[in-house]
């Protein structure tokens, strides 16, 4: 029996901002969720599950803190999972609820993520003093800053392509009212001029530190048909897990992203990503990430990335336009952002991306990743149902 | 007895089954090293490699490691080069292995490897628990998890549905049956001990211990190629109650009521049961919630009050099970595992063998 297609039919996210001072933890996970469900125009007796994501339970402070969300998300009587995937875990939890859809285990399930990082710090919660390693890595941007410098010395490319991406992005970010930064005087002069942070990653090359939560719900064809809304439709997804370190890693072009890509491609019946996808909403913590990711997810040959950003390419208006949401650069609650970029890959494809929509966009891929870049979670969404 | 058929159009089956020998202390031994053991001993009852794997799930805890993105380090240790399929739940890994029970019904893959591990030991588990309480009204009082446990025998004993003699019987029970079981951390005779809080004493209460384990499941003409006998999971839910203490019925578990019905528990009776009930307790709460009589045999293996490695214990349950159907000595078991305070969410699965199987 082939397995079940899956549809998006209901998205909802929070303002992303540095601090929801106004809200508990259970009041921002039910904000998003309760968006979702209308956008669905659903109740919450219509969710048969729930499975919700976030990235390290030390970032809020609760230990399995979906024990104590029960109440908050209509779960009680209800199936529950927690799914912790690092990083890449918004994406992780997404595929996690379409599989009970795609099984047919559940007909509707609402998936959810967050991250309220004005509870912590989120870069010395990442910086661990742990035995038989660096004694400081100082965030993430520690950890990555090495590869990004392998990245430019491989390729050559000239040192502003960064400054492009994210200057791109935050001006992306501008036309997304759920962005967290919303720098209305941002100039590229700027962005080059911000410090160096870890180099050649400048202040403004970063994500920012955000609270937020990302909900959708996830439905089987009976549920679609029944969408007052179009669907987006799942057309493939995958996962790909490859250890943090050892000989023979390739940091810039992690195998794993290579291989998960080229799954979810098979399933969607893609050959040639850079003429058949429309739009990409992609993990891009910082700026040469993109060039980066552009090369290990097949949109570029290898070396060539950095020519699809400096071009414009990936431009708003350009024919593979990245992270027109503004992208993990604009808004980052750590475990959230990969479901937003899959939710955002979603409304592309729905046409319901507001001022940010790319024109006529029929098949989006959403990407998040995690860990040592050692966890890949994607999915391929489009306008029309999947041909079974 | 006549073939079943599969409810979600796949049958899928536990085909092996580990655990460590679960200890008080395990200070020489990091998580992975832990680990490994029963790793290899699953793949090795099956033959399989890593890379013959389909897909793999774990369940763990940052907050019983110390440490952010901890199951990271076990990766390392299944050996995830070339890159493989694979997922982390923040929970009990009886949910992992619901994960990838979910997994193989998609027919995405046709193998999956679970497992699990805790090291309780590196700090005092009662207090970790703590932080699983709603952070605003609950966690900053503390109220540890024997406390909580407490409360709930308490309820029972107020209700007149068990007293302090129904609650020593069941911590004898279990610990005489640990005497079989050479992976217990308790066994055989085991002194009711003081008070730890009023009503249960030390005997009432989880030995605090280390431990791991894993399990294979694969699907279908492949279950019967790698196990003599599969432990066929014939249904498979879990449930979650509101948080609150305050507006539940500590004794009763109605969510291990709905997981049981779901998963087709009361279809046909059951021979044996593995319950997770840390506490003597809340195995009390468990039969009644699903009928369990007399002649059903409750958790010959002694349960989690013969070792209760937080993380694993539950993963455990299913596994014990599977492992007396493989064995002949079950053809119907229910599996259960719980997580949270007072039983607050609880997953059953009804594993059978066959009658005909070679």
């Amino acid at each position: 029996m082939p397995a079940e297609p899956v549809a998006v039919v209901g998205i909802g996210q929070t303002k992303h901002v540095a601090a929801r001072r106004d809200v508990s933890i259970a009041g921002l996970v039910r904000e998003a969720a309760r968006r979702a469900l209308d956008d669905a125009q659903l109740t919450w007796a219509d969710i048969d599950a729930v499975v919700i994501g976030k990235a390290p339970d030390f970032f809020e402070g609760v230990m399995m803190p979906e024990l104590y969300l029960a109440d908050a998300l209509g779960a009680v009587g209800k199936p529950m999972l927690r799914v912790h995937t690092a990083g890449s875990v918004g994406g992780s939890t997404a595929l996690v609820a379409a599989n009970l859809v795609a099984a047919r285990v559940h007909a509707t399930v609402l998936t959810l993520a967050f991250e309220k990082q004005s509870e912590s710090n989120a870069m010395w919660g990442l910086s661990l003093p742990i035995p038989f390693q660096q004694p400081l890595l100082a965030g993430a941007g520690g950890f990555f800053a090495p590869h990004v410098r392998a990245y430019v010395r491989r390729t050559g490319a000239p040192d502003t392509v960064g400054s492009l991406v994210a200057y791109k992005d935050r001006r992306n970010a501008l036309k997304n009212p759920y962005a967290h930064l919303h720098e209305h005087d941002i100039t590229l002069e700027k962005v080059q001029a911000s410090p160096m942070l870890w180099d050649p990653i400048r202040y403004s090359e970063t994500c920012p530190s955000s609270d937020g939560a990302c909900a959708m719900v996830l439905t089987d064809r009976v549920g679609a048909a029944r969408s007052p809304r179009p669907p987006a439709w799942m057309h493939g997804g995958a996962m790909r897990s490859e250890p943090t370190m050892f000989a023979g890693k390739d940091f810039v072009s992690p195998q794993a992203g290579k291989d998960c890509a080229a799954d979810v491609y098979r399933q969607a019946g893609i050959t040639d990503p850079r003429r058949e996808i429309d739009a990409v909403e992609m993990y891009v913590p910082f700026s040469w990430y993109e060039p980066m990711w552009l090369e290990n997810l097949g949109f570029a040959a290898e070396g060539e990335g950095w020519k699809l950003t400096e071009s414009g390419v990936t431009g708003l208006d350009g024919d593979l336009p990245v992270n027109p949401s503004g992208g993990v650069l604009s808004t980052n609650p750590i475990g959230a952002s990969g479901m937003i970029r899959f939710a955002e890959a979603a409304l592309q494809v729905r046409g319901q991306a507001g001022e940010h929509q790319v024109e006529g966009a029929r098949r989006a891929l959403g990407h998040a990743y995690g860990g040592g870049a050692q966890f890949f979670a994607m999915w391929l969404v489009g306008a029309e149902p999947p041909a079974t | 007895m006549t073939r079943y058929e599969a409810p979600y159009g796949r049958d899928i089956a536990v085909v092996a089954f580990a655990q460590t020998c679960h200890r008080r202390r395990s200070d020489e031994l990091s998580e992975v090293e832990m680990l490994m053991p029963v790793l290899h001993q699953v793949l090795e009852a099956t033959g399989l490699r890593t890379g013959d794997i389909g897909f793999t799930c774990s369940g763990s805890s940052d907050y019983l490691a110390g440490r952010a993105f901890s199951f990271t380090m076990a990766l390392d240790g299944v050996g995830a080069w070339p890159p493989i399929s694979e997922s982390h739940v923040e929970m009990d890994g009886a949910w992992a292995l619901y994960e990838a029970w979910v997994k193989l019904l998609t027919g995405q893959a046709d193998t999956a490897l679970v497992y699990a591990y805790g090291k309780s030991s590196p700090g005092e588990v009662r207090d970790v628990l703590t932080r699983q309480l709603d952070p605003y009204y609950a966690a900053p009082l503390w109220p540890d998890s024997v406390a909580l446990a407490a409360l709930q025998a308490q309820a029972l004993i107020d209700a007149g549905e068990a007293g302090e003699p129904e609650l020593a019987g069941v911590a004898a029970r279990s610990r005489r049956a640990a005497a079989a079981n050479p992976h217990a951390q308790l066994q055989g005779e085991v002194p009711r001990g003081e008070y730890h809080v009023r009503p249960l004493r030390v005997s009432d209460c989880p030995p605090v211990g280390d431990g791991a384990a894993a399990v294979i499941l694969a699907a279908g003409e492949r279950a019967r190629e790698l196990c003599g006998r599969p432990a066929w999971i014939r249904g498979m839910d879990h449930r979650i109650e509101a948080h609150a203490l305050g507006v539940r019925d500590l004794t009763r578990s109605p969510s291990t009521r709905l997981a049981a019905e779901r998963a087709g528990a009361f279809r046909r009776p059951v021979d044996t049961a593995e319950l997770h009930a840390p506490f003597t307790s809340q195995e009390i709460v468990l039969r009644r919630s699903l009928d369990l009589d007399d002649r059903v045999r409750v958790n010959p293996s002694g349960g989690a009050l013969a070792a209760n490695p937080v993380m694993a214990a539950g993963l455990i349950r299913i596994g014990e099970a599977a492992a007396r159907i493989h064995r002949g000595e079950s053809d119907r078991a229910l599996a259960h595992a719980t997580s949270g305070p007072c039983l607050q969410q609880n997953l059953v699965a009804v594993l059978e063998g066959e009658a005909d199987a070679r």
